[in-house]
């Protein structure tokens, strides 16, 4: 695993919503094999950034440079294959709720890839193992799994492809405790094993303690501190010495 | 990008061993053809010795890895003899954790039921449903006697709202598709009456037509698609967002402050619509007339007033009322069947417009036959 390797490099972004100003001129970069958090006040624009590298949003201006590829100006081509390279796991699992647990898993292998049914379901089998899971969960509609189920679901799909880079928004929201520090192990021990770099925005403190390896706390439309826990907590900051010394004390 | 061509399973046979070498950079795309060639290579394999040269995998994705494991777990089972080399990287790590994590055995299809099976539990469902619907007519029922023994909490700003939505708002598209409908049955039966000099009948067939089957029809096919589906739509989405869970919780029932305000609007609502969808319906009818025919509208009105029964125009407006709650129940009905998934919504909202239309014909045909054998 090469440490140093940039995998994700946001330069000087800065987004608009009609007159108001979210990000002006937002810098972070993410390593190979890190897990990296987007901190802030809510409201701060830590999932529009994330919606912005995953493609979902456009920015005004600045360059955002993800897996080598600057997605600005990315062609359709190369801009799926990018999509294939990452797993995104939304704040609300967005499980499709007419598949089962299984073929939501499934479903990018059958579309991409002319893999034989058998294998398919190996690979299926093997991701719903490693996130968690039993194997009988499969079969079921996501409608009938509990939310800390439907996020393991949802993070099997968003793993099914092998990807490089995992993209989570808020994890661990709307989970108890108790899934929510299974869910962080998890996620540490996937990175492990698997070697893929992780972006998450979070709010959860033990979370941020646990998992993130480094940080980028955006606040007043800018970053205003990047680094480890460390790092970021010795910065003096308004919204830095709230978040950290009410929440951990 | 990727390339397939490069990615191949070069199989050799060497003294005692058959070697199986992964080239190319097999990414979970292309993984494919090395599968196929794997199946094809184990087929034809007669040696107590396998060697996976995995020398040119720079990074095994854990797709690959899998394979490679459940093919070894085949061969240990026909003792067959199997060494891995070349493994680079995380390679071991990954080895070890597909086998893990692996499981082979695992069936995530439904099972094959057979047609008897099926015919069988698909006539429950139906029966559920049938009941279900009789249960959701009964407490409907329930409410509105309520409702009518205490008139004080009935919800009236509801049911306004209601008329102005589905009603009023309903208007403009009604009369318009009416007064369309006019012209063309005016028009394709006054090429007909031409050929025989009864110009002058075309009144005693439009009025009789349009007041007594057309309209009312017409309007409530509009009204089934426009409410029907937008009430099946809208309550759907409020079971799913627990909505409907958050007013039983504070004491709002659903169906006084949801289900009777909308039945009651289209009961309200429904011959006023068609009344206007008869004005329209018989304008658009004397335009083609004076135009057509050269049937003056003096004249037009003057052989409808001794023509055209009153009784006519009061059945139409009688049939709406009953149109109205077929509608009204129908499309809330299926609201509340929404299941807790996205297509259930479409899958309901479409069974409602097709139902209520399917019910309003129905309806609409015992009418025919019960007030014509009364003599009206």
């Amino acid at each position: 695993m090469q440490q140093s390797k940039k995998i994700l490099e946001v330069k000087d972004v800065v987004t608009k919503f009609g007159k108001n100003l979210v990000h002006d001129g937002v810098n972070l970069h993410v390593n190979a094999g890190e897990i990296y958090g987007f901190l802030g006040p809510s409201g701060c624009g830590k999932s529009t950034l994330m919606r912005e590298i995953i493609m979902l949003e456009q920015f005004h201006s600045g360059s955002i440079e993800l897996l080598g590829q600057k997605i600005e100006k990315v062609r359709r081509r190369a801009a799926q294959n990018l999509r294939m390279q990452w797993g995104v796991l939304f704040q609300s699992n967005a499980l499709y709720t007419s598949l089962t647990v299984a073929e939501n898993i499934a479903l990018s292998l059958q579309e991409y890839t002319k893999l034989s049914p058998s294998m398919i379901k190996d690979i299926v089998a093997f991701k719903i193992d490693i996130v968690g899971l039993k194997q009988f969960d499969g079969t079921l509609y996501p409608s009938e799994i509990s939310g800390g189920m439907k996020k393991k679901a949802a993070l099997a799909r968003a793993l099914v492809m092998d990807p490089k880079i995992l993209f989570l928004d808020e994890p661990t929201s709307g989970l108890d405790p108790i899934s929510a520090r299974e869910f962080d192990a998890l996620i540490v021990k996937l990175r492990d094993l698997l070697g893929i770099s992780v972006v998450m925005v979070t709010h959860d403190l033990t979370s941020i303690h646990n998992t993130l390896d480094r940080m980028a706390v955006i606040d007043n439309k800018k970053i205003v501190a990047e680094g480890t826990l460390n790092e970021v907590t010795k910065i003096k900051s308004p919204f830095i010495e709230r978040f950290f010394d009410e929440g951990l004390r | 990008m990727l390339d397939k061509r490069k990615v191949a399973l070069v199989v050799t046979h060497e003294k005692d061993a058959v070697h199986f070498k992964i080239e190319g950079e097999p990414a979970i795309q292309c993984l494919d053809v090395i599968e196929k060639q794997l199946k094809n290579a184990v087929k034809r394999l007669n040696t107590k010795s396998v060697v996976w040269d995995l020398s040119c995998v720079k990074k095994l994705d854990s797709a690959l890895a899998l394979l490679i494991v459940k093919e070894i777990e085949r061969a240990k089972n026909s003792d067959i003899e199997v060494l891995v080399t070349g493994m680079q990287g995380d390679a071991q790590k990954m080895l070890h954790m597909a086998k893990d994590h692996a499981h082979f055995e695992s069936e995530f299809a439904p099972k094959e039921q057979g047609l008897f099976y099926d015919v069988g539990a698909d006539t429950l469902v139906r029966l559920k449903s049938l009941n279900a619907f009789f249960a959701f007519f009964g407490q409907m029922s329930m409410v509105f006697l309520h409702s009518l023994y205490r008139l004080k909490m009935f919800r009236w700003k509801e049911t306004l709202f209601e008329v102005y939505e589905s009603g009023i708002k309903a208007l403009p598209i009604v009369m318009l598709t009416m007064f369309l409908v006019g012209i063309v049955v005016a028009y394709q039966s006054s090429t007909q009456l031409k050929i025989y000099g009864a110009n002058i009948f075309i009144v005693d067939m439009l009025g009789i037509s349009i007041l007594r089957e057309l309209a009312p029809m017409l309007a409530a096919i509009i009204i089934a698609g426009r409410s029907g589906s937008s009430y099946a739509a809208q309550i759907g989405v409020m079971k799913i967002t627990e909505e409907l869970d958050a007013m039983r919780t504070m004491g709002f029932d659903p169906y006084a402050f949801l289900v009777l305000p909308r039945m009651m609007a289209l009961m309200l609502m429904m011959p006023i619509l068609i009344f206007f969808a008869d004005i329209t319906g018989i304008i658009g009818g004397m335009l083609i007339a004076k135009v057509d025919l050269g049937l003056s509208p003096t004249l037009f009105v003057e052989r409808f007033i001794q023509v055209v029964h009153v009784k006519h125009f009061w059945i139409g407006l009688f049939k709406g009322p009953f149109f109205a709650v077929l509608i009204a129940t129908i499309g809330i009905y299926r609201g509340l069947q929404v299941k807790n998934d996205t297509q259930s919504i479409g899958f309901n909202t479409t069974k409602a417009v097709v139902e209520s239309i399917f019910a309003v014909i129905i309806c609409d045909a015992f009418f025919s036959i019960i007030f014509t054998n009364m003599g009206f």
